[in-house]
């Protein structure tokens, strides 16, 4: 205390060791729970370890040339490409209607963001469950039932192989929208007055407000939805487990994303080394959305 | 000019009505359900012709729900609080002292944000299997006891609280781990609310390595013991629906109370990416 002056580098120096004594223990789980596991997965891609045996081979790039060759894995690539291709553009278009009129009813607002907005918080175990039910054909399933007293024929939803992969695909995006919309709100809040006045005085109806000002200044929320949505939908797991015949991704593998079958193979066959494989080329296929993203938000600035 | 803004406003808010009833209305029938009993159950009515609790009895009779529930309520809890105390130190750490490494240090924590869990969930359990982490609360939680999402959150907010008021404290003689705790951490609060929610949600409703890492039925978190009851009364739609109620209910309760908290919190952080 009465040293003050002269003590200006030994507080430095007493805040640095404070600061690494901080970090200590997070240190510690990065690199033991994070990083050492990545380094490990890479590793086990080139084994066929089973967990059980004792000696991991090491088989060099043989899983991955497994991979290549497995009609499997590209079936369910093909699906989760599916998953991301049809499921994200409807959810992002549809988070970004209510956004644009919730935004403009005025009334409200409060109510319906919580209304659009709590499927998003529902565990994805329950919202699956549900739907499948809803899903069933008649006498127990809603939606077969509605179809039918409105004269309609009856659906096989989740029993077809061509419509079990879309009826997955909007429970997906009722549960995923809410989370678009209010993103989408806040950026559309974030958007100053004082260019739709201008616009006003310029004699631009709501059209072109809309497609010449929103849209474009919402563009780093778009990149970063877009971004979050890929990844997010590239990692659709719980709702195919829980909404096919004994978690399968069926009927014949028509439902079944990538990360289902890694699940499979590790913890069903335990096929640690193959499914390891498959992870890694996850992981590059998220790094590369990543990298692409970092690089567009880049070139904004 | 005007009439017909307000009839436009008028449809917005009534389009925007039936929508929403429409993204509740299985949410209702769920609820609807698990009141009913017997033939009921294909009645498409919301209303119960007869309502029982029933149901709720039996599952909770019948099942390990209550170990379930519990389960979710420890481990929800631990890793929040978790959560809570590394990701604001470290936060903190990142965004008020100058050493060195500090910025290696912060792209890495940052960096584990694109690692994919998917990823992680095979070594992680092999080092579980190892250590007999296998069917325990810990083997549970240990992946999420910190997380570099919160970090960056916490660093962000860190950094809008001025030097002069840690200043101020280090001359009144408190050391830097009391300055986090007494005098940065109350003023971040609104940021912890958030995150603290986040977390909670998140493991509440976590599915894929709760299900790898517990074979005891005892063990399941609720996701993981809902799923796999449903698996085994799947006939019974009436019970499913029941089990998704328990599921559900307290993510709602807990969304009336911190709508506020939540929905800014989602918008902020989302935001900022």
């Amino acid at each position: 205390m009465n040293d003050l002056p002269a003590s200006r580098g030994s507080l430095e120096r007493t805040k640095r060791v404070w600061a690494y004594l901080f970090l200590i223990l997070p240190i510690i789980f990065y690199v033991l729970i994070r990083f050492y596991p990545t380094f490990y997965a890479f590793y086990l891609s080139l084994t066929n370890w089973d967990i059980v045996s004792k000696d991991k081979q090491f088989i060099g790039l043989e899983n991955y040339r497994n991979i290549m060759q497995d009609q499997v894995f590209w079936k369910t690539l093909s699906n989760t490409g599916k998953y991301v291709l049809f499921g994200l553009p409807v959810s992002l278009l549809l988070g970004f209607s209510l956004a644009y009129h919730i935004d403009k009813a005025g009334r409200g607002e409060g109510f319906f963001k919580a209304v659009y907005f709590i499927p998003y918080i529902t565990s994805m175990v329950a919202v699956a469950w549900v739907w499948r039910w809803l899903y069933q054909p008649a006498p127990i399933g809603v939606f077969n039932k509605i179809l039918i007293s409105i004269g309609l024929p009856q659906q096989q939803f989740l029993f077809s192989q061509s419509q079990a992969l879309f009826s997955i695909l909007a429970t997906t995006i009722w549960a995923d929208v809410g989370f678009q919309m209010i993103i989408f709100l806040a950026g559309i809040k974030g958007i100053s007055v004082q260019y739709y006045e201008a616009a006003e005085i310029d004699g631009a109806n709501s059209r072109d407000k809309l497609f010449r000002i929103t849209l474009p200044l919402l563009k780093p929320t778009i990149v970063f939805l877009i971004v979050t949505g890929t990844i997010r939908y590239l990692r659709i797991f719980t709702q195919v487990l829980n909404m096919t015949y004994q978690g399968e991704g069926g009927p014949l593998n028509s439902t079944k994303p990538l990360v289902l079958y890694i699940y499979n193979s590790a913890f069903r066959s335990f096929d640690m080394g193959y499914a390891s494989a498959m992870t890694v080329l996850l992981f590059l296929i998220i790094l590369l959305i990543t990298l692409i993203q970092l690089r567009v938000m880049k070139s904004e600035d | 000019m005007k009439t017909n803004k307000t009839i436009y406003t008028t449809i917005r808010f009534l389009v925007l009505s039936l929508f929403g009833a429409l993204m509740l209305f299985p949410f209702v029938w769920m609820l609807a359900t698990s009141f009913k009993r017997g033939a009921d159950v294909f009645n498409l009515s919301i209303i119960p012709a007869a309502p029982t609790f029933a149901n709720y009895g039996r599952l909770l009779s019948s099942s390990n729900f209550p170990w379930w529930f519990m389960n979710s309520l420890i481990v929800g809890m631990t890793v929040t609080v978790s959560v809570l105390i590394f990701d604001s130190l470290v936060g903190f750490t990142l965004s008020k002292y100058q050493f060195r490494g500090k910025k290696v240090v912060f792209l890495l924590i940052l960096s584990t944000m694109m690692i994919p869990t998917e990823m992680l969930v095979i070594p992680w359990y092999i080092m579980s299997n190892q250590l007999h982490w296998v069917d325990t609360y810990w083997g549970v939680m240990f992946p999420g006891l910190m997380s570099g999402f919160g970090t960056f959150l916490m660093r962000q907010f860190f950094s809008s609280v001025p030097d002069d008021l840690l200043d101020a404290g280090r001359i009144d003689g408190l050391n830097e781990f009391r300055i986090w705790y007494k005098i940065a951490m109350p003023l971040v609060r609104p940021a912890l609310s958030a995150l603290a929610i986040f977390s909670f949600i998140g493991n509440w409703n976590a599915f894929m390595w709760p299900l790898i890492v517990s074979n005891d039925v005892n063990m399941y978190t609720l996701p993981v013991g809902l799923s796999f009851f449903n698996g085994e009364f799947q006939s019974q739609w009436e019970m499913v629906m029941t089990g998704a109620s328990v599921a559900t209910i307290p993510v709602f309760i807990m969304f009336l109370l911190f709508q506020k908290q939540i929905i800014q919190g989602i918008a902020l952080t989302g935001v900022k990416g």
